[in-house]
């Protein structure tokens, strides 16, 4: 299964982003293979709905789930209706960790927005 | 003559300068048999619309306004993701098998229904907020908006307001901005030939006169200065001379001084306006009329506005 992570620069060996839409890089990772692929975040420097574009890349890449702190409304709703599923990275500081804790089932599974969000306009 | 009045925070009195400015304006007019017409006076602060609590308008006429914003048809849409694609705004989605829109995003552009290969899009009204109109008791044309509660989307709303009740030929107009230096200020100030920044003379005053000069510099919009609470015991202390520095440097002429008085600050919280509670302070908001068509003047020479000159074989 594939897996978003926002890291702080397009590496696996990255810090990680605690920002969903605004974070500097995406990191799709195959849990099964251990494959990685990172991205830059096209919406960095956009004036809003970057939660959402953020969602679209996480489906476009046939994510099912991904890993963050900070989702807000917009980015949950769109996440949601795509069934991608949301976690938190918890205590966990490097990707590696991360997905070790990930597959292990002990990170928090979001049920609802954790951010404000932001608007354009 | 087009001002719109702004700062870079509120509680700076730009409510209070601005409504003062359409009285002097509608009292000059009244004695000189009503030439020219009594300004019109737009309350763009949708978000905190108060100018009304001042100015009384009888406000009869009333408007509903909106965006229109795609509504997907799931039966016809194939997921191609053109819509996505076009929307700049990414108010729409194209997720896996389903197509989402953001009705807080979307600025009803139509360039997703005008895009989609399928005609799976309809649009349909986003109501985003309220318009009301009216005359008030000094002769004053007023309008407001007011958003929707919970609605981010003021632009639009302040858009059509300015659409809707435009000023005559020859007629004044008096542009109350929200406070700040967002979108909303600069769609406000749009169309304006004079920016009048009401500022403070104190630190965080001078720092907020800074981002809205800065405003009115990218709009290319010529500016100038109304220094409210000016206690003139405080002058020659650092935050007033800073403030009055900084205007001298970047060019801002400050066309008055309001005093600090206690009787201002009451008279303001009974809801009159600067005129009510200082009838002599007509011929100074005179003055600052009179100061600022002086300004606009050479700036319309060197820049041809074709509204501007329309404006002029009206009058
Ligand atoms: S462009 Fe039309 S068909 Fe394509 S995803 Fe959008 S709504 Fe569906
Ligand atoms: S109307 Fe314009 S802003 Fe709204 S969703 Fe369509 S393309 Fe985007």
């Amino acid at each position: 299964m594939k897996v978003l992570i926002t890291t702080a620069a397009p590496d696996i060996g990255a810090s990680i982003d605690p920002r969903f839409g605004r974070a500097a890089s995406f990191l799709v990772v195959d849990t099964e293979t251990g494959e990685w692929q990172a991205l830059d975040n096209p919406a960095l420097h956009s004036s809003g709905g970057a939660g959402i574009q953020a969602a679209q890349i996480a489906s476009l890449n046939g994510c099912a789930a991904v890993i963050s702190v900070e989702f807000g409304p917009n980015a949950f709703d769109a996440l949601h209706a795509a069934d991608i599923k949301m976690y938190q990275f918890g205590s966990a500081g490097s990707v590696e960790e991360t997905l070790k804790r990930f597959k292990a089932g002990q990170l928090q599974q979001v049920g609802q927005p954790t951010s404000p969000g932001h608007h354009g306009g | 003559m087009k001002i719109t009045v702004a700062s870079g925070k509120g509680g700076t009195g730009k409510t209070t300068i601005a409504v003062a400015l359409a009285v002097s304006l509608a009292e000059a007019a009244r004695q000189n048999n009503g030439r020219p017409t009594a300004p019109l006076f737009l309350d763009c602060d949708i978000e905190a619309p108060n100018a009304h609590l001042f100015l009384k308008p009888d406000l009869k006429e009333r408007k509903q306004v909106g965006v229109l914003i795609p509504q997907i048809d799931e039966t016809r849409c194939t997921h191609c993701g053109k819509c996505a694609e076009v929307c700049q705004y990414h108010a729409v989605a194209v997720l896996g098998k389903k197509t989402l829109v953001f009705p807080q995003l979307c600025h009803g552009c139509g360039s997703c229904a005008q895009n989609c290969p399928e005609g799976a899009i309809r649009e349909v009204l986003n109501p985003l907020g309220t318009l009301e109109a009216g005359i008030t008791p000094a002769g004053i044309r007023f309008g407001h908006g007011r958003l929707n509660v919970g609605e981010p989307m003021a632009v639009p709303v302040i858009r059509q307001l300015k659409r809707w009740i435009q000023p005559k030929p020859g007629q004044a107009l008096i542009v109350d901005a929200s406070p700040g230096a967002s979108c909303s200020v600069v769609e406000a100030a749009r169309g304006s030939d004079f920016l009048l920044l009401v500022s403070e003379p104190t630190p965080f005053g001078l720092h907020d006169l800074k981002l809205a000069a800065e405003v009115a510099r990218e709009m290319a919009i010529p500016a100038g200065v109304v220094l409210n609470r000016y206690d003139s015991a405080a002058q020659n202390t650092r935050p007033v001379d800073q403030v009055e520095n900084y205007c001298r440097a970047e060019k801002l002429p400050v066309l008055a001084r309001i005093p600090f008085q206690r009787e201002i600050a009451a008279g303001i919280a009974q809801g009159k306006t600067l005129i009510e509670i200082h009838p002599e302070f007509t011929s100074l908001f005179a003055g600052i009329a009179e100061q600022i068509a002086l300004m606009i003047e050479p700036a319309r020479a060197s820049t041809p506005d074709v509204e501007g000159e329309f404006h002029r074989i009206g009058r």
